[in-house]
């Protein structure tokens, strides 16, 4: 059976644990795994016109930074351990975009870790997980 | 000595020069120092030739026309692309791979920034005290063709930006004069350098007067107001004012602290609702009175009793305060909406033609009927002028609201004064090179002038700033002139996909 796995990660420790379970059950399933790292970002925001003209510029050098330092070393690590693994790093809602992500992928399941960067935030908004578990149209498996 | 350390010495040597000044009457010897100079101006940008007794400048003419015959050519377009608009700056049309890129409400909403300041608060109250209640009319007809105005500069602004190998966007009539019109050939090259070098100076100078020092004017005026008034303890330390300021918009300019501009851009949109609600407020509150101040707009726009200059007077407030608020057909808004991430150039025009319609029909029309509806336009009960005369309306219903007028209003004049400050950067460095030492050059002759304009009478002030953005769009619209064409061109061919169905709406409403 082929099939696929996302797993979303930020940088905290909890993307550890995450990929980690998620390495596990693409070994199981012998599937296709994507690690995926959304850039927070809403099109309805406000900034100043130096803001906007710098904006593109800001926005390659966000995306070329998040593939070095995040989305690189996780996927090298996987690849060296014979894992079928792609990166993917997009700017967005984290988590309608990982659902879109996971949709057009064929994601079958969407891993990952319970608590993001900020607890605070977490209580009074309500996390990724809890978004996606929510709204997803693909099972979604959080990890502590 | 890293930037930010440059920008602060820079700044203290400023306050310190200054305080060597500090005695009684600085504002008044700055006022004296730059009266004259700010009326030669004034003057000539806006020589006139008399109607029915009426002087009208030329320049006005030369605005409201070319609204008029863009509005003609284009079919309407205000009207046409109202909804696809709304639907653009909705995110209807928004494609998920340009995530993280500069959508049309980010442009419209920054654009909108810097184009609601003082002049939908402190000049609808000039034009209402000055025109009568009449003006509102021609001010709210002004800004619908403005809107046409708006839609042509802010579609080239785009077509014909520069987009740097460092990634950084640059766009404006600058642009668009000097590449725009050397398609059409060698002469029209020629003629494009020397409108976008015109530009470019009165841009300059629009960057000290409106987008400057009239903000740092009306608002210290109204801070004056909320504490105390002429007899007040900072009635007479304008430059006090301005130095506080200046230090604040300097720390965002040259010290690249971008913390505080991010705080304001979130701050600002609120306070522009807050201000819009407690307008609207006073308006349904007394919404039996307005039958009664719609009429008293309409017969003031049409028989313009007892304001001077009869109905041409009244026409002429009205017009010159919707085109200072909403700066349309002066081109700084195509320097504005230029960096959106999009590679259909006009629909950032229509994205824009929202920008004359919610500063003008909304926001100007509502402090109109406010002013109106409350009374406090009739002069017989001395109101103040400017600021004060919007303060005294809101206030005649909503005792506390001149506390809130007070910190919306600064706010506004600062996101004014930031996104002015970027708008006179580029055009100076267009005219003298982009190194270190013309960016500083231009920062610090920006924060001087913050301090001047806190110290001037609004007279002189309001005199020059209009001259100077209003001379803008003499180059301006000679240019968009020439490049009608082309817009229609781009116009053309999109409105042929859309209502072929060709593009694709990713967003189901």
């Amino acid at each position: 059976m082929s099939s696929a796995l996302m797993v979303g990660i930020d940088c905290s420790e909890c993307s550890d644990r995450a990929i980690e379970y998620a390495k596990e059950q693409a070994k199981i399933s012998n599937a296709k795994l994507f690690v995926a790292h959304v850039i927070e970002w809403s099109p309805f925001t406000f900034s100043t016109v130096q803001e906007n003209s710098e904006r593109h510029k800001r926005r390659e050098e966000e995306l070329e930074r998040a593939h070095s330092k995040i989305i690189g070393p996780v996927v090298d690590r996987l690849k060296a351990e014979g894992i079928d693994v792609e990166g993917l790093v997009r700017h967005g809602h984290v988590a309608d975009t990982l659902h879109r992500l996971a949709m057009e992928n064929g994601v079958t399941n969407i891993i990952l870790g319970r608590q993001g960067t900020s607890k605070l935030k977490s209580h009074v908004f309500g996390s990724v997980g809890s978004h996606l578990v929510q709204a997803s149209e693909c099972p979604v498996t959080v990890v502590p | 000595m890293s930037k930010p350390r440059v920008g602060i010495t820079t700044l203290i040597c400023l306050i310190a020069s200054f305080s060597a000044f500090a005695d009684m009457g600085i504002d008044e010897r700055i006022n004296l120092a730059t009266k004259p100079f700010a009326d030669a101006v004034a003057g000539a940008v806006f020589s006139s030739f008399a109607v029915a007794g009426v002087q009208i400048p030329f320049v006005l003419v030369w605005l409201i026309a070319a609204a008029i015959i863009f509005t003609f050519y284009f079919k309407f377009i205000n009207l046409r692309a109202f909804k696809h608009g709304f639907e653009l700056v909705r995110g209807d049309y928004y494609d998920p791979e340009s995530a993280g890129e500069v959508t049309h409400f980010q442009a419209l909403a920054t654009a909108l920034s810097g184009t609601v300041g003082l002049g939908n608060i402190a000049g609808v109250a000039v034009a209402v005290s000055l025109g009568g209640p009449g003006a509102t009319f021609w001010m709210i007809l002004a800004g619908f063709l403005g809107m046409s105005s708006k839609f042509t500069e802010c579609t080239l602004g785009v077509k014909y930006r520069d987009e740097l190998p460092d990634g950084t966007v640059s766009g404006g009539p600058m642009y668009y004069l000097t590449k725009g019109l050397a398609e059409k050939g060698a002469g029209f090259a020629k003629l494009g350098k020397l409108l976008a070098v015109m530009f470019a100076i009165f841009c300059v100078g629009g960057s000290f007067g409106g987008g400057n020092m009239f903000q740092a004017n009306q608002s210290f005026a109204q801070v004056v107001n909320v504490t105390g008034g002429d007899t007040g303890w900072l009635a007479d330390k304008g430059w006090l004012f301005g130095l506080i300021v200046a230090t604040l918009v300097g720390l965002v300019i040259m010290g690249g602290i971008k913390g505080i501009a991010r705080v304001t851009s979130k701050i600002v949109p609120f306070m522009a609702v807050t201000y819009v609600t407690a307008g609207l407020a006073i308006i349904f509150m007394n919404y039996s009175m307005i039958p009664e101040a719609i009429g008293a707009i309409i017969d003031g726009a049409f028989t313009a009793e007892g304001i001077s200059g009869g109905v041409i007077g009244v026409l002429f407030q009205g017009f010159k305060r919707a085109a200072f608020s909403n700066e349309a057909g002066i081109g700084s808004a195509a320097i504005a909406h230029s960096a959106v991430q999009t590679n259909r150039p006009v629909t950032e025009g229509f994205v824009a033609l929202y920008e004359p319609f919610v500063d003008t029909i909304v926001v100007c029309t509502i402090t109109a009927l406010v002013i109106i509806i409350t009374g406090t336009w009739d002069p017989s009960i001395d109101p103040g002028a400017g600021v004060q005369l919007t303060s005294t309306a809101f206030e005649s219903a909503f005792s506390w609201f001149p506390w809130v007028l007070t910190v919306a209003v600064v706010l506004f004049a600062f996101s004014t004064m930031i996104s002015w400050s970027y708008y006179g950067l580029k055009a100076w460095t267009f005219l003298f090179g982009e190194n270190r030492f013309t960016d500083i050059t231009y920062k610090l002759l920006f924060l001087f002038f913050v301090v001047v304009g806190s110290s001037m009478q609004l007279g002189s002030v309001i005199d020059f700033s209009d001259a100077m953005i209003f001379a803008m769009a003499f180059p301006n619209l000679l240019g968009c002139y020439f490049l009608l064409p082309v817009v229609k061109k781009e116009l053309d061919e999109y409105w042929a996909d859309y209502k072929s169905g060709k593009l694709v709406k990713t967003r189901v409403s």
